[in-house]
């Protein structure tokens, strides 16, 4: 039994920083329906960001965990206007294509700029761990999990309470309809941007904080991960892929705990081809019928 | 058959010349071993490039796992030819990569192509990281570490004589009745469902046909290189094929060409850059796509029957 809730400890922490990272994916989805791959590097960035000023500049971790979203808000705002606006109108798949040369041109170029060799992150936060009866859990996944549930009401209550956040939801149910209303669409995408690239950002300095070592192609696999969460969850719904991601995250550990570890991503990818065949439009989402 | 026989001849009498061209400049020294590696495994990204065109570009459908399929040719073949090492092993591991891929394409195909967009995108990328795993933790396939001293039965007239051949299948497949129907879903699939169209038939069959010219170019790799191990065959190798095809242009063979040759090119090129390679091509991609989204050519064919036409026109006048 205390394995099991272990596992579950375990697994919940993964999936919160899968879910951060979810989100990004889901939000900018749901708005210009582009699978943006280079949200996986964002999150390196944010790792980047926070190895670089803890170390060089002695900041403490808190300072570190919001410095690193807002440089990651503005790389992914830049990333939006150079590279994605000029596509808006362009098919889908020059678009996705473009995506990945950002993702391949952040990862080179971190490779480049500061070589591929795997780095130790400082330990910002001396370790603890707690025994809670038979489980053990240590601040930093007490940490992560926290901060993340904090991020996403955060992220939940900017979307349904503010101007901003209506005007994101109008822009992702009808572009064109928005515009006609006086929405400002390129403010509007690029403030979705920032947000989704703040919260990968966030979540690339905790894993930094938790695996204790960061590379430049660290965000390839967390960000494919994730997209699959997204898609788990309901694509362009924030709640999806909440879900979604900590769905991923106990899968994994699950597998892993099984004794499967080799096949953990084989069953990500079969959970994830199931889901598409029962349900097409993730946990969460509607089937919207098909009109002629 | 005979109105088409001007047309054909002078297809036939290209690719004749172009054989015997690279076989002169071999001759004469111009393609040394390096620049004839690099020809190789242009023709074996072409042979990779238009089987995806014919599933992306001409049945519309957005598969990302073309090196799943690869990598099904790659080891059948490789693990065929290593039993029998010499011309017939290669034929029949050539033969039995095709059908294992291609029956792999059918079973998974059949449920997945239901989805549609991204969705299908996502599903073929989950299958082509099952089938690495798979080949990761199998005995058969020796694990991580992949096959190696696989007999090298293909050199550069075999992969040109394949791609002759597999862009001789599609491109005839494209502009037959079933090309024609193929199309027609990518066009728009309920137009075409009533107008008697079977959708789900005919984009299984462009998949599948994809797949199986996928596993040629796969066995062609594994045979030329000759070490192939999983990683060969992550998602990387399903983008690099998909950037062949999405900057030729989506649904332009001959833009197929021109980009698997131009990135074939830009790769030896840039060889002498170390690490500053990938950042020049990333960035070239993104400018290339920034500018002309609709990729290099477009839909734009080399056509020799148009040539001919305009040649007539003007002799005419």
């Amino acid at each position: 039994m205390h394995t099991v809730l272990q596992q579950l400890v375990n697994g919940l922490s993964l999936g919160s920083i899968y879910a951060l990272l979810a989100l990004g994916y889901t939000m900018v989805y749901g708005i210009i329906k582009l699978i943006n791959f280079a949200h996986g590097d964002i999150y390196m960035l944010g790792a980047f960001w926070g190895y670089y000023v803890i170390n060089q500049w002695h900041f403490s971790f808190w300072p570190a965990l919001i410095s690193a979203m807002i440089f990651c808000a503005l790389a992914g705002v830049i990333i939006e206007y150079l590279a994605y606006r000029p596509l808006r109108n362009s098919p889908r798949i020059a678009a996705l294509i473009t995506a990945i040369g950002v993702s391949f041109l952040l990862e080179n170029g971190m490779s480049y700029l500061f070589s591929s060799n795997v780095r130790s992150f400082p330990q910002a936060i001396a370790v603890k761990q707690y025994h809670l009866g038979s489980v053990t859990i240590s601040n930093i996944q007490l940490l992560i999990l926290v901060v993340s549930i904090v991020l996403m009401i955060l992220l939940q209550l900017i979307i349904k309470e503010t101007k901003m956040g209506k005007a994101m939801r109008a822009v992702s149910v009808d572009a064109d309809a928005a515009q006609l209303i006086g929405i400002n669409i390129d403010r509007t995408i690029s403030f979705t941007f920032a947000l989704g690239s703040a919260l990968a950002g966030a979540a690339g300095v905790l894993i930094g904080l938790y695996y204790n070592s960061i590379d430049p192609l660290m965000g390839m696999t967390p960000g494919i991960k994730a997209f699959v969460a997204a898609v788990l969850g309901g694509i362009g719904l924030i709640p999806g892929a909440a879900l979604g991601g900590f769905v991923i995250g106990l899968i994994e550990t699950a597998v892993q705990a099984l004794g499967f570890s080799a096949f953990k991503d084989a069953v990500v990818y079969a959970v994830l081809i199931l889901i598409l065949l029962v349900r097409p439009a993730g946990i969460l989402g509607k089937n919207v019928k098909e009109k002629v | 058959m005979k109105k088409n026989l001007k047309y054909n001849l002078t297809w036939l009498a290209i690719m004749v010349v172009g054989y015997i061209l690279i076989d002169v400049l071999e001759l004469v020294g111009v393609i040394d071993q390096f620049a004839e590696t690099t020809l190789v495994l242009i023709g074996i990204n072409i042979i990779l490039a238009t089987g995806l065109n014919l599933i992306i570009g001409f049945s519309g459908q957005f598969s990302l796992g073309h090196a799943g399929f690869m990598a099904i040719g790659a080891y059948t073949s490789a693990l065929i030819t290593q039993a029998i090492p010499n011309g017939g092993g290669m034929v029949l591991g050539l033969i039995a990569g095709m059908a294992l891929s291609a029956l792999v394409a059918l079973v998974v195909g059949i449920p997945t192509l239901r989805l549609n967009g991204d969705y299908l995108a996502i599903a073929t990328m989950g299958v082509a990281e099952i089938i690495r795993i798979i080949m990761n933790n199998l005995k058969i396939t020796n694990g991580p570490a992949g096959l190696y001293n696989i007999p090298q039965l293909a050199n550069w007239s075999v992969v040109y004589l394949f791609v002759c051949l597999t862009t001789i299948l599609i491109v005839n497949f494209i502009h037959s009745r079933d090309g024609r129907a193929v199309m027609s879903v990518r066009e728009d699939e309920i137009a075409a469902e009533s107008m008697g169209v079977n959708i789900t038939k005919w984009k299984v069959i462009a998949f599948v046909l994809g797949a199986a010219t996928a596993a040629i170019g796969g066995a062609l790799h594994a045979s030329y290189i000759q070490t192939i191990a999983p990683n060969d065959f992550g998602i990387m190798e399903s983008i690099n094929i998909l950037i062949i095809v999405v900057m030729g242009g989506i649904g332009s063979i001959t833009g197929t060409y021109v980009a698997a040759i131009v990135l074939g090119l830009l790769d030896m090129v840039l060889q002498n850059f170390g690490t500053l390679r990938m950042v020049l091509y990333s960035l070239a991609l993104i400018l290339i796509m920034v500018f002309k989204p609709s990729g290099l050519l477009g839909t734009w064919e080399f056509s020799v029957r148009r040539i001919f036409t305009k040649f007539k026109a003007k002799g005419d006048a």
